[in-house]
């Protein structure tokens, strides 16, 4: 009796799915699962929607769920493109097996090599830096020179930091992994932590914040939040970028940490052309200087141009380590933090 | 008599296969236990390990304090005294459950962390700089267990209530007339007897707590929870991850073998049914100051506080629209109260066959099925999707194989997945909230009314139902609010294109952006609000009934 009444009930509920399924596939569209926030990526969706006709379905959300989703999901995923907000998390994807390779020239031209996947499983869409803030009242910007200067007694008690729970400090302690080996990565962290002046918490422009406040001198945070607060008409943080100072670290060697924000196609996508099309129109000249003006973050494409913003940073040496080395190395990274008592 | 044991077989298997379902995520979680343990907990025992669980226990600690020093006393207050205002206290002290933690969080932040306008005033008025002087530190420990006991101290003042309300007034007449003092009798009488429904609450809070990760994180205190999104996120191994969240889950077993022990007792106690309210204890003009102190501190911490500040954010400084807002608060109130129903549904359905069938296999597979209560959000998604998506997969390849259609997912990608992952997560609160109210209803009851040729059907319909209106309408409501503040789950397993309030706000505070945060935000609090005096009112009401 009882299994006569669930069958029906789930009968009717296949039904209405074939309904809406059929619906579905008559029109032209993209499914796009994102870990970019809706705000940072929606507007871009929406100019893609205008002028290609092709409808684009979003899912935001943390990477690693949307990671795990894809993979749940299988073949049966609806999902065409995974976008994530660091290079870690695609090389994740790769390793999940969840991407498949684009053959594009439009893509190859456009994106420099060292921020795209060898195997063309994923494309770097904007790049961001990892650098060094300072407050510009009580520290000499000659003083600085590198990350790794960071853990010298000098600064004992003056360094803010976010907790090691930042997909950002993970990869820039994993480059630190691939640059100069774990063991030294490990004493420079151990060190590091020492020089704290409170215990991690908050995020990047709560760093910023700290220093601006007299908490700590000096701290670590992606550039386009400084670029954020420089952008916004508050005078609180107008205040901040005031007060604070931005500092380009190892431009004697190896350049300053970089990662981008980034996509690659599902293995089992169903709309791929569309997809494609999308990732390729997110390189062409306006999306990039689009990532730039909205967002304060540098383009991958050259020729784009950049924000005042960003352009009053001046230039700046890259670390131009392959990035799927920040993948790789993640797992590395947190238990090396944790071993270095970085909460 | 035997077409009444073959009903009874149909309802207890109709339970056990209900239950089995919504303890699917459960068991798959649990099932991590099988694939053995990898590197990642020795490394984890190695290091953090220890860091996370003394700081969930201190969690865990404060909360209790906090909401029991809070709760107890101010149900205490506004139930079995008089004084002025209390009407609106007994009201306004539920406030706070719209609010969700994470939110209260950011909102306190906002004000009293270094760079807020607080300590920036104090330091242009004073011409001290940081480090001066001192402030308590928001984002610690301390000011996590402040921000929970803030929102989670009204289950226990709610329960506490009813269980005064009930109890109080008169056996505390009887104690007086017997020459006890006043706090002899609340001590001695009042404190026992609502003993398990305090409990109760406290039980329903620290689930909360233990299931916080929004709170605890933005504060960087990292806690056991956290430690599970660490190892899912950061070392990206959700095999361990599971495995702690299944020491999570024995823990929760234990709170709710607690719980289910001090409910055990309430049977002795409550032995009738209809009694009018004996009289208020007067207060005196000090004793009324101080208790309107008392209760407006907590309504003031946990919700004027952060509304207003929501408010001046959402006025003053933060861009939004209102079409699309209006759009969000509708996915987030039918959501919530689809969600709503059905959990009830399911606990009335789980209840009953608990009161007609009292078997171990009953009883243990509806307390399974209502663990998901403390599992992080996170953690139930990928435990319901892990089955949802196999039986799509099955689904496919029939339809492919049989059918020549090609189908896309059915469960799993669509808001089935999220009103069940509801289901799961807050089955607990409404089963709770509804056994109480069954088991107020004694069983000579259902005797008495079938000798007089009532059928079973009739006897749920014109005997249980009005009798329980009120337990089933604090079911509805607590489910309610709690779906419209989640937030780990609904983010996993929302469908293309579908955003809620709590998603919203989260996407923008995660982003860093508090103060475009604040519209959303207040949002939840405005949409939460009106279930939340709903509620209130719904008891003063039951009072009134009992009073006539």
């Amino acid at each position: 009796m009882t299994k006569l009444n669930l069958s029906k009930i789930k009968l009717s509920l296949v039904t209405l799915a074939l309904l809406g399924s059929v619906a579905a596939e008559a029109s032209s569209e993209v499914n796009v699962y994102s870990a970019r926030k809706q705000a940072l990526i929606k507007p871009l969706l929406d100019k893609f929607e205008s002028s290609t006709g092709i409808t684009v379905n979003l899912i935001t959300g943390k990477a690693d769920a949307l990671l795990q989703r894809l993979k749940i999901e299988g073949k049966a995923s609806p999902a065409d493109i995974f976008i994530t907000v660091d290079a870690g998390r695609l090389q994740r994807a790769k390793e999940a097996g969840v991407l498949q390779p684009i053959s594009s020239d439009v893509l190859t031209t456009n994106i420099p090599e060292n921020l795209r996947d060898s195997d063309n499983l994923w494309f770097g869409l904007s790049q961001r830096a990892r650098t060094i803030f300072y407050a510009k009242d009580k520290v000499d910007p000659t003083e600085l020179t590198t990350y790794e200067d960071l853990a010298d007694k000098k600064w004992r008690g003056k360094i803010c930091l976010r907790s090691s729970n930042s997909i950002y400090n993970q990869s820039l302690v994993a480059s630190m992994i691939e640059n100069i080996g774990s063991e030294k990565t490990l004493t420079w962290a151990t060190a590091l932590v020492k020089n704290i002046a409170k215990p991690p918490a908050g995020g990047d422009i709560d760093q910023l914040k700290a220093v601006a406040a007299g908490v700590c001198d000096i701290t670590i945070s992606n550039t386009y939040y400084f670029g954020r607060l420089m952008n916004s008409d508050d005078k609180d943080d107008q205040q901040v970028v005031d007060k604070v100072g931005l500092f380009w670290p190892n431009q004697n060697d190896r350049g300053v940490h970089m990662n981008v924000s980034g996509a690659g196609l599902t293995k089992y996508a169903e709309n791929k052309n569309n997809a494609i099309k999308l990732i390729e129109f997110m390189t062409s000249p306006e999306s990039q200087a689009w990532y730039s003006a909205v967002n304060s973050e540098f383009p991958v494409l050259k020729s784009a141009p950049i924000s005042k913003s960003v352009a009053s940073w001046g230039p700046h040496k890259a670390d131009s380590i392959a990035l799927n080395k920040l993948g790789e190395n993640n797992r590395a990274a947190v238990e090396l933090m944790d071993k270095a008592g970085w909460k | 008599m035997l077409k009444q044991l073959k009903k009874i077989n149909w309802l207890s298997g109709f339970t056990l296969s209900t239950a089995l379902v919504l303890s699917l995520p459960i068991f798959v979680v649990i099932s991590s236990l099988f694939s053995g343990f990898g590197p990642t907990l020795t490394h984890l025992i190695n290091t953090v390990l220890s860091d996370y669980i003394s700081n969930s226990i201190l969690l865990l600690i404060g909360v209790s304090f906090g909401v029991l020093l809070i709760g107890v006393p101010a149900a205490w207050l506004t139930s079995v005294c008089d004084f002025k205002g209390k009407r609106v206290f007994s009201w306004a002290l539920l406030l706070p459950l719209a609010v969700p933690a994470y939110i209260v969080a950011y909102t306190y932040t906002g004000l009293f962390d270094f760079a807020g306008p607080v300590q920036t005033a104090f330091r242009e008025l004073t011409g001290l700089s940081y480090g001066e002087y001192w402030f308590f530190e928001i984002r610690s420990l301390g000011g996590a267990i402040c921000m929970l006991t803030f929102v989670l101290y009204p289950y226990v003042y709610l329960l506490a209530r009813a269980a005064f309300l009930e109890y109080s007034t008169n056996s505390l007449e009887v104690c007086r007339t017997l020459g006890y003092s006043r706090k002899r009798a609340f001590f001695h009488l009042s404190l026992p007897m609502a003993r398990p429904a305090i409990i109760a609450g406290l039980t329903l809070a620290l689930m909360e707590t233990l299931a916080d990760f929004g709170t605890v994180q933005y504060f960087g205190v990292n806690t056991f929870t956290t430690g599970i999104y660490r190892t899912f996120y950061g070392l990206g191994d959700a095999t361990t991850a599971s495995q702690l969240a299944t020491i999570l889950l024995s823990f929760v077993g234990f709170l709710i073998i607690l719980e289910r022990y001090s409910r055990r007792q309430n049977r002795y106690h409550s032995n009738s049914e209809q009694r009018p309210a004996g009289a208020l204890i007067r207060l005196s003009f000090k004793d009324s100051c101080l208790a309107w102190v008392f209760c407006f501190t907590p309504v003031f911490l946990g919700f004027i506080l952060p509304a207003s500040v929501l408010l001046y954010w959402s006025f003053s400084q933060a861009e939004f629209e209102l079409q699309e807002y209006l759009q969000l608060a509708w996915n987030s109130l039918y959501l919530a109260l689809s969600a709503a129903a059905i959990a009830v549904a399911f606990s009335v359905l789980l209840a009953y066959a608990k009161r007609i069938k009292k078997t171990r296999l009953v009883e243990g597979s509806t307390t399974v099925a209502s663990l998901g209560y403390a599992l992080p959000g996170t953690i139930i998604a990928v435990g319901i999707i892990t089955p949802l998506a196999w039986l799509d997969h099955q689904v496919i390849d029939f339809a492919e194989r049989y059918l020549g259609l090609d189908l896309g997912l059915i469960f799993s990608g669509t808001l089935f997945a999220l009103l069940f992952a509801y289901t799961v997560r807050f089955l607990a609160v409404s089963m709770g909230a509804v056994q109480t109210g069954l088991e107020k209803i004694k069983p000579n009851i259902d005797n008495c009314a079938r000798s007089l040729g009532e059928s079973n059907f009739q006897v749920i319909t014109r005997i249980h139902f009005p009798l329980m209106r009120s337990s089933l309408l604090t079911a509805l409501l607590i489910v309610f609010v709690d779906v419209l503040k989640e937030l780990p789950a609904t983010l996993i397993l929302r469908p293309f294109n579908f955003n809620t309030l709590a998603v919203h706000a989260y996407e923008l505070a995660s982003d860093e952006r508090l103060i475009d945060a604040a519209p959303a935000s207040i949002m939840i609090v405005a949409v939460g609000l009106l279930p939340v005096i709903i509620l209130s009112r719904s008891i003063s009401n039951a009072r009134k009934q009992q009073a006539s």
